[in-house]
């Protein structure tokens, strides 16, 4: 079983919902992403999604924007977030790790090269926001011959047939984009959500992760009451970005608002 | 077997284009494919479309014969497509009214478009005015700059126009933005992308609309000729100018076709705009195309002297045309540009747009090495009222 997929059963043995946390890798720098991420999973995180910087963010809101723009400055490439994860493993065999970016800087590594570095770093799962399951055959492929999950995004505005089609390419878990709009919005709605994840849940056994739009222990909650895992981006990297000059605030800022939402999750 | 007949149902040519986006934008993107489906072959959409190119636009537009400029040059005869005639002053406003119908046979109330010199903005924020509709343009915070002139006629014409100040300030980054509102606003926008990038189905259907530049040139070359030209000349940005002109002749062999990218300070230099001279396949903004960008797969920002030619990517058909052999793609230089400005403003009495003023730079190499008896027909996509700020200031001159 991947680790991902023993994640999620064992939470669900425990009757518990997963806190996946996501951050930019290199944001604010990059000495800053292997600590946060372990102390992130000391706060409660049960999964983690690393962000890959990339120049041209298209489904990101101005936070996520902002950040990979710092991680950037230090020029924070693929390669670099895999060995970010790499150092990770040393310390943590047990925490999923999810890469979550845009497919450009995959496709300049190329798929092979991709998929055996990254499974050797101890990716678990690569979701890219810009790449449905129609161009993804060759990726997919690659991936899973890796034993790397390909994620896929469900959004508001999926049919149910394209919602059986991407179900049957996804393993892992699938990812609901909880609104219409970028990270960071504010305009999510529980009630539709909660009937979205009904309705997606008629088509696939894999665990459901609901994300966009989930910034404070009260969202997470209910967002949790529907799904099996609250993804929250823009929230922790606020944390981050109101700490960037004074990093070693960072972990504290971050884990504080975690401890915050596990506890709202678990009550 | 054609070359014109792409793309495939996925919006694929050859191994470029597609549809790489948000999944919010799937199911949307499905609709307006739909839509345009079935629009292409109603009657009454396609005849308001040809009233519209007609009586708004000023279609057909002139196919010219720049007599003096051949003389000088010096070998093959040198026609120019009047694209700086139609109303708004450049070919942008092809596009915009075809899409604008969509909008209104969608029942869309708010327009959105993503704009580098300004001129496909004002084609959008023209259309929209004259349909009542809502309209917001986003614009590079460079470009604000650079293309003040537009700015205001975006604005006296009663668009929104957002100046974008992520990333490289720029195109690029204006189409991000867009997207990002095309996203949350989904249910009652539509996105007139301005040239023909984006995820299928723009490319095509932006090419379609275009594709009125490269019928109206036929025809008129045979008129004028008798014969089909030897060689086609068009600036490419995004590449709708030149896919606009290029299309009709694509099965048409003997005709060569030459896209002339933003050189910049020269490709050899890292300061362009020319992907598909010195650029690599990659995915962005919807599609798998030529990109300017680093090993590791990160945008670079690019430099042209031109605002609309200032972009990292181009139309994936334009990648397709390069990989098969069918078209060449060559640069010229911010300095060969401005020579070709102030040629052809002092040579034929027609300011062309620093865009197009590419386009005529390569024709002017061309020319000569060709007999006297060739036939080159040069896109002037537009005119350089738009520009006249930058060449002045280019040239230490304050207006
Ligand atoms: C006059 C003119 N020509 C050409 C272009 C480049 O666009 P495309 O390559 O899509 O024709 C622009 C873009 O703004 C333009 O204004």
């Amino acid at each position: 079983m991947s680790r991902i997929a023993q994640r999620f059963s064992d939470l669900k043995t425990n009757g518990r919902k997963a806190l996946i946390p996501f951050v930019t890798a290199g944001d604010p720098n990059p000495g800053v992403t292997v600590p946060l991420l372990h102390a992130m999973v000391e706060a409660g995180a049960d999964l983690l999604e690393l962000g890959v910087p990339f120049s041209d963010p298209m489904a990101e809101g101005p936070v996520i924007q902002k950040a990979c723009e710092r991680a950037l400055l230090h020029n924070t490439s693929l390669r670099d977030v895999l060995a970010m994860v790499k150092a990770f493993r040393q310390t943590d065999s047990e925490t999923p790790v999810v890469l979550m970016g845009y497919m450009n800087p995959v496709e300049a590594m190329g798929y092979q090269s991709f998929a055996k570095a990254a499974v050797e770093s101890g990716v678990d799962g690569l979701l890219t926001v810009d790449m449905p399951p129609e161009e993804a055959g060759d990726l997919v492929a690659a991936l899973l011959e890796a034993s790397i999950d390909p994620i896929f995004l469900l959004a508001p505005t999926t049919v149910d047939e394209r919602i059986a089609k991407i179900c049957a390419d996804a393993s892992g878990f699938v990812y609901y984009v909880s609104l219409k709009g970028v990270t960071g919005a504010a305009n999510l709605d529980i009630a539709a959500v909660e009937h979205k994840v009904e309705q997606i849940r008629r088509h696939t056994d894999l665990p459901i992760g609901v994300g966009f739009g989930i910034r404070d222990a009260e969202t997470a909650q209910r967002v949790a009451a529907v799904a099996d895992g609250v993804v929250v981006g823009s929230a922790v990297v606020n944390c981050v970005a109101e700490n960037a000059d004074q990093p070693e605030k960072i972990n504290e800022a971050v884990c504080s608002l975690l401890r915050e939402m596990r506890q709202a999750m678990d009550d | 077997m054609s070359k014109a007949n792409l793309p495939d149902t996925n919006g694929h040519f050859g191994p470029y284009g597609g549809r790489f986006c948000a999944e919010t934008l799937m199911e949307p993107l499905d609709e307006l494919l739909e839509a345009y489906e079935r629009l292409k072959h109603d009657a009454d959409f396609q005849a308001e479309y040809d009233k519209d190119l007609a009586h708004y636009v000023g279609r057909p537009s002139p196919l010219y014969f720049a007599e003096r400029w051949t003389e000088i040059l010096g070998g093959a005869k040198v026609y120019l497509k009047r694209e700086d005639l139609n109303h708004t002053g450049a070919h942008k406003i092809n596009n915009t009214i075809g899409q604008a119908l969509l909008a209104k046979y969608l029942g869309k109330t708010r327009i959105i478009a993503e704009t580098g010199a300004g001129q496909h903005g004002v084609a959008s924020a023209t259309v929209a005015a004259r349909l009542g509709l809502e309209c917001v343009v986003y614009m590079g915070a460079e470009d604000v700059k650079r293309q003040a002139l537009n700015v205001y006629r975006m604005k006296l014409l009663g668009a929104e126009v957002v100046s974008v100040t992520s990333g490289s300030k720029t195109l690029k980054d204006a189409l991000n933005e867009a997207m990002r509102d095309w996203v949350t606003n989904v249910d009652n926008t539509f996105y007139i992308i301005g040239t023909v990038a984006g995820p299928h189905p723009y490319p095509m259907l932006v090419r379609d609309f275009q594709t009125v530049i490269g019928r109206e040139a036929k025809r008129q070359i045979l008129e004028a000729e008798g014969r089909l030209p030897d060689a086609l000349v068009a600036c490419v940005g995004g590449g709708s100018n030149a896919i606009g002109l290029f299309h009709p002749f694509i099965d048409d062999e003997a005709v060569a076709l030459y896209g002339v990218e933003g050189g910049g300070d020269g490709i050899d230099t890292p300061r362009h705009a020319a992907p598909l001279c010195v650029g690599r396949p990659g995915v962005l903004h919807g599609n798998r195309t030529y990109l300017v960008e680093d090993e590791n797969g990160q945008i670079i920002e690019t430099h042209s002297v031109s605002a609309g030619l200032d972009y990292p990517g181009v139309g994936p058909e334009h990648a397709w045309l390069k990989d098969s052999g069918r078209a060449n793609y060559v640069a010229a230089t911010d300095t060969e540009a401005l020579q070709a400005f102030h040629d052809l403003t002092r040579i034929e009495g027609i300011m062309p747009a620093l865009e197009s003023s590419h386009a005529l730079a390569y024709a002017a190499k061309l020319a000569p090495q060709m007999d006297k008896d060739k036939i080159i027909i040069v896109n002037l996509s537009g005119r350089g009222d738009k520009d006249i700020h930058t060449v002045a200031g280019l040239e230490g001159i304050t207006v």
